[in-house]
C-alpha cells in the first residue's frame, strides 16, 4: 500500500502509460521551471504524434527542443516560439501543426481544465485573427470572445521545487508560471522537484498546490539553463 | 533631430505617476525603468509572474529562478510578490496595471495596434501583449514614426495583423508624442528641431495640429 505517497524512485514509473498520440502539458517559462528530466525522459522513450501545451517550445537542443529534434510532436500550442529554430522550420514547412494563443488565455485555459469550468469570455483577442470562429458576446457595453477549455492532458509535467510524500507542492520565483495551473488538468500529474520532504514540513500556509492534484512525484537533477543572462556592471 | 531610443523613453517616463503599477513591453518599454522620476515610487509587473521586478542581479545575485518576460535575469525589490500565470493574468485583465508600454509596427486612428505578427517573415507569437493591450487601463505606445523606408506607422488603418483593437490612448515616437482623441490623433510634442509639416507628411492618419506644437526638452 502506497497511501497518500506520491513518490516514485525512476523516470520510467514516473511517465509509465506514456503512449504516442497522447495529450501533454508541460509547465516553464521559457526554460526556467521546465521539467528537464521528464522532458529527456519523454524524448528517449520515442513516443510520437504528441500534441504539447505549454507557453514556450524550449530552445534548439533544449527543453521541448529535444522532442522537436526527434520529431514527437505532431501540434504545438503555445504564445510564444522565437526561440527556436528548428521549431520555425518545422512551422513554415507545415511539418508541425501550431496553434498560437494568448498567454494569459493559455493560463486561464488550464485553469478553467483543472476547475471542471468549460469556457469563459475574454477581450483578450476580440478583432484579431485568434478570434476567427469564436462566439462574441457583448457584456456592459464590451465585446468578447469564447475561449474554452481544454481536454485534460494525458500526463501534465511540471516542475516544483519543493513536494512533501503526499505531492504537497512549493514553487520558487518566477520557476511557478504555468506549473501550477498545469498540475490541476492532468489525468496523471507528474511532478519533478529539487526536494522532497515528509509530510508535515511544509507549512501548510504556503502550500501552493495541494496535493490532491498530484499524482506522481520525482526528485530531478536541474541544469536551470539561463537564456539571457543578464547582471549588472560593477 | 529624431529622439533616440533612451529619449523616447525618458519622454515616456514624465506619464508615470506616483503609485502606478507598469508593465513596460520588450525593446524601447524596457528602457523607461531608468528614467523613473525620483519622486514617486511606482512597481513594475513582469507577466511570467513578478510584480516589483529590481534591476539585473550582480554575478552573487544571479538566480535563474528569477527572471523577467523578455526571460532576462533579474532581482525582486523589497515588497515585491510572486504568482503564478494565471494570477499574474488576472491583474493584468481585470484592469489593474495602470499603465502598459509596448512597442508596435503600426498602430492606426481606430485605436488598433499591430505588433506580433509579419504574414510570412515574422511568426512568433503574441506572447502577453494582446491580454496586455485588453486589459490596461492606459496604454503607451513606443515606436518609430516611419519605416526605413519613409513610409508612415501610424495610419488610417492597420495593414498588418492586429494585436488588439480599440486600444492605444498614446504614441510616443521619434519625431512626436500624440494622443489619440475621438478617432483622430492630437499632435502634443515634436522632438527638437523636426518640424510640424515633416511629422505630418510622415502621418498617413488624420492629425489634429492645435495652435504653436511644442518641442520637447532634454
Amino acid at each position: 500500500m502506497s497511501g497518500l505517497n506520491k513518490v516514485v524512485d525512476t523516470y520510467d514509473q514516473a511517465l509509465a502509460g506514456i503512449k504516442d498520440d497522447m495529450l501533454l502539458m508541460v509547465g516553464g517559462f521559457g526554460l526556467c521551471g521546465i521539467p528537464e528530466g521528464l522532458i529527456q525522459k519523454v524524448a528517449d522513450s520515442g513516443v510520437k504524434n504528441l500534441t504539447c501545451i505549454s507557453n514556450n517550445a524550449g530552445v534548439d537542443g533544449f527543453g521541448l527542443g529535444k522532442l522537436l529534434e526527434k520529431r514527437q510532436i505532431k501540434k504545438m500550442i503555445g504564445s510564444y516560439v522565437g526561440e527556436n529554430k528548428l521549431f520555425e522550420q518545422l512551422f513554415l514547412s507545415g511539418e508541425m501543426e501550431v496553434e498560437l494563443t494568448p498567454q494569459g488565455t493559455i493560463a486561464e485555459k488550464i485553469r478553467a481544465t483543472g476547475a471542471g469550468i468549460p469556457g469563459f469570455y475574454t477581450a483578450t483577442g476580440y478583432g484579431t485573427q485568434i478570434a476567427e470562429g469564436k462566439e462574441v458576446k457583448e457584456f456592459n457595453g464590451r465585446k468578447y470572445i469564447l475561449e474554452e477549455a481544454y481536454p485534460k492532458a494525458d500526463f501534465a509535467l511540471v516542475k516544483a521545487w519543493k513536494a512533501d510524500k503526499f505531492g504537497n507542492l512549493i514553487f520558487k520565483n518566477t520557476a511557478a508560471n504555468f506549473n501550477p495551473m498545469i498540475a490541476t488538468a492532468g489525468k496523471i500529474t507528474v511532478v519533478e522537484v529539487e526536494e522532497i520532504v515528509e509530510p508535515g514540513q511544509l507549512d501548510p500556509n504556503f502550500v501552493h498546490t495541494p496535493g490532491i492534484y498530484v499524482d506522481r512525484v520525482i526528485l530531478g537533477e536541474f541544469e536551470k539553463r539561463i537564456e539571457q543572462r543578464t547582471v549588472k556592471g560593477k | 533631430m529624431a529622439l533616440t531610443k533612451d529619449q523616447i523613453a525618458q519622454t515616456i517616463a514624465k506619464e508615470l505617476e506616483d503609485g502606478f503599477y507598469v508593465n513596460l513591453g520588450i525593446g524601447i518599454p524596457t528602457l523607461v525603468a531608468n528614467y523613473v522620476p525620483k519622486d514617486i515610487q511606482i512597481m513594475l509587473q513582469s507577466e511570467n509572474g513578478l510584480l516589483g521586478m529590481g534591476e539585473f542581479p550582480t554575478e552573487e545575485e544571479l538566480d535563474p529562478d528569477l527572471i523577467n518576460a523578455g526571460k532576462q535575469t533579474v532581482t525582486a525589490i523589497d515588497g515585491a510578490a510572486i504568482f503564478n500565470s494565471s494570477e499574474s493574468f488576472a491583474m493584468i485583465r481585470g484592469g489593474h496595471v495602470d499603465l502598459t508600454v509596448l512597442g508596435a509596427f503600426e498602430v492606426d486612428q481606430k485605436g488598433n495596434l499591430a505588433s506580433w505578427m509579419i504574414p510570412k517573415k515574422l511568426i512568433k507569437g503574441m506572447g502577453g501583449a494582446m491580454d496586455l493591450v485588453a486589459g490596461a487601463e492606459n496604454i503607451i505606445v513606443a515606436m518609430t514614426h516611419a519605416n526605413k523606408h519613409g513610409e508612415s506607422k501610424i495610419l488610417k488603418e492597420c495593414s498588418l495583423p492586429l494585436t488588439g483593437v480599440n486600444c492605444v490612448k498614446k504614441v510616443v515616437t521619434d519625431l512626436a508624442v500624440m494622443e489619440l482623441i475621438d478617432g483622430k490623433f492630437h499632435l502634443l510634442k515634436r522632438a527638437p528641431g523636426v518640424s510640424v509639416e515633416e511629422i505630418q507628411s510622415k502621418t498617413q492618419a488624420e492629425l489634429v495640429i492645435n495652435g504653436d506644437i511644442e518641442e520637447l526638452t532634454f
